[in-house]
């Protein structure tokens, strides 16, 4: 019941206990109790809404940043790793197969700001090799959800 | 001028039209309607299938396939079944792909039934049973399932309508509308009454991979009874490929060879891009399946505590993807108590009287539907309910 559990708060984590109850067949002490559980064991680390920011204003930037890092002996892509995601404006770090080391989600209020946070913060941490710069866009899908307006139900009102 | 009264076949023009025909008209001119009247997948068929039929049309697989349906397919649909249910059947003989379930069902009772002959029906049921088996100059015998059994048949109403002119017995579990789904145990006392006789046995298993707390299992899997049994099943509510028009059928080589012969002659092959599309399906889409079903109960489990939460008594149904609480408390019909729902807070439900006898007093809810939609439709029908009691 965890595993369904936590398929239903990962579509929609405002779903009431109640209302997870009744979908899960059981009874709102269990859920709570679950939910409890999920949060003490950080399998579910926090909440937050799914904000389009293009809708809020324009200052709202988000870039990816591949670093290419050279791993410290005994203590590999780590101890980088936690520096960068000490910064306010880091919003993911994750270490990455493939053609460079660390990806550096960063958000700030314009290209520019952005843009120099990693000419001075991150390429002149100790390690870093060398950074490469991708800003987004448009989103058109994030965590699941559709951003650019979804598919209407194009179902007939009765069909039997 | 032409006579339309002398050209037209009387039997078909006394065939009685869908009972959601005059729902159709009232809400094409509402806005803001809350529909919880399809049958059919809120999901688009999961992308993996869609371009397996796009990858076929850019290989050129634009022909007709063979009058069964692609080799490559039957084998998939016989390894399913053997996976699924344990049950062989060959994909040369035992095994025609079809135009939806629904060209299925037509082709079997077509096979089957003659002038004179008796079948039986469990009532409420898909709609389309009974005019196919007055076609075929069938008589059906009407078993009303009850809400006590949760809709279930059982076997002392089968043995009671039983005589020597019984050719077949519709099997429509799990059941649209009622949600009903008949377990190992309720099959294996079926069984017990068939066991025996000369009746054939139509298995309409389209919701069988929609079937709650546990899992489906086939009348063909109790002895005896897959030598009399044509399993009728498809894509289109598994794998959410209502629009693919792809089903299929299974059961004895006889019998399937006869069907075959229909098919081929009104159908010619069912469509080629579906057929590839649904290789892949089968291939790769048990996955879909799982996380589509996770959802449904979910939704069920809303949809039926709801109902109950406002006065309308609800069995938790197992199987498809409908409730079917009752509304007899209200004193309406069921058709009076849908058209004054529309009317009134615009939310649209399918009267149980449309699903034949012993609907009425019901109604049919889909939850084919996101939870918020679902929550917003019982709200609605509570405030329906709310005026009710206050004329």
């Amino acid at each position: 019941m965890e595993n369904k559990l936590i398929s239903l708060i990962n579509q929609n984590a405002r779903y009431s206990l109640e209302e997870l109850a009744v979908m899960l067949g059981t009874d709102t002490e269990t859920v709570a109790k679950m939910m409890d559980q999920l949060e003490n064991k950080k399998i579910v680390c926090g909440y937050k809404a799914l904000i389009d920011w293009d809708k809020v204003d324009n200052t709202h930037v988000t870039a990816f940043i591949e670093l290419k890092v050279t791993p410290k002996r005994d203590f590999g892509f780590d101890e980088l790793a936690e520096k960068v995601k000490k910064f306010d404006n880091v919003e993911s770090v994750y270490l990455m197969s493939g053609g460079f080391d660390l990806c550096v989600i960063v958000t700030g209020q314009s290209l520019q700001k952005v843009a120099m946070f990693v000419a001075k913060q991150l390429s002149t941490l100790e390690g870093v090799v060398s950074t490469g710069t991708h800003f987004v866009l448009k989103r058109y899908k994030e965590l699941g959800f559709d951003m650019t307006g979804g598919i209407s139900d194009d179902r007939e009102t009765f069909s039997l | 001028m032409i006579n339309y009264d002398d050209i037209l076949n009387r039997d078909i023009v006394a065939l009685p039209p869908s009972g959601i025909r005059k729902f159709f008209d009232i809400a094409e001119g509402m806005k803001d309607v809350i529909s919880l009247g399809v049958g059919e997948p809120d999901f688009a068929t999961p992308w993996h299938i869609r371009q397996a039929g796009i990858r076929s049309l850019e290989d050129r697989k634009t022909r007709y396939t063979a009058n069964r349906g692609l080799m490559e397919l039957r084998s998939e649909i016989a390894e399913y079944m053997r996976r699924r249910f344990y049950l062989q059947y060959d994909p040369k003989s035992d095994i025609l792909v079809t135009v939806g379930g629904s060209e299925g069902i037509d082709a079997a009772i077509r096979t089957l039934v003659a002038p004179g002959d008796e079948v039986i029906l469990p009532q409420p049921s898909f709609v389309c049973y009974e005019p196919i088996i007055r076609m075929s100059g069938g008589t059906p015998v009407i078993i009303r399932t009850k809400r006590e059994n949760e809709f279930r048949l059982t076997a002392d109403e089968l043995r009671a309508v039983m005589t020597d002119k019984t050719k077949l017995l519709i099997m429509p579990f799990p059941c649209n509308p009622t949600g009903a789904v008949m377990r190992r145990e309720h099959l294996e006392e079926i069984a017990a009454v068939l066991r025996g006789t000369n009746i054939a046995v139509l298995s309409d298993e389209i919701y069988g991979e929609l079937t709650y707390d546990g899992s489906h299992t086939s009348i063909a899997q109790i002895d005896g009874m897959q030598e009399r049994t044509v399993i009728i099943s498809g894509f289109s509510k598994t794998y959410s490929m209502t629009g693919w028009r792809l089903g299929y059928a299974c059961g004895p080589a006889p019998i399937l060879k006869q069907m075959t012969k229909i098919h081929q002659y009104a159908i010619m092959s069912a469509p080629t891009t579906s057929q590839y599309a649904a290789i892949e399906a089968l291939r790769n889409g048990d996955d879909d399946i799982a996380a589509m079903k996770q959802q449904y109960e979910a939704r069920r489990n809303i949809m039926v505590n709801g109902f109950n939460s406002i006065g309308l008594e609800c069995f938790k149904p197992s199987g498809a993807f409908y409730a079917f609480p009752c509304i007899a408390s209200t004193g309406l019909t069921s058709e009076e108590f849908c058209e004054r729902l529309l009317y009134s807070q615009s939310v649209a439900l399918v009267p149980g009287s449309a699903f034949g006898a012993g609907g009425e007093g019901f109604v049919r809810a889909s939850y084919c539907y996101s939870v918020d939609h679902i929550k917003e439709a019982i709200r609605r029908t509570k405030l329906f309910l709310d005026e009710l009691k206050n004329e």
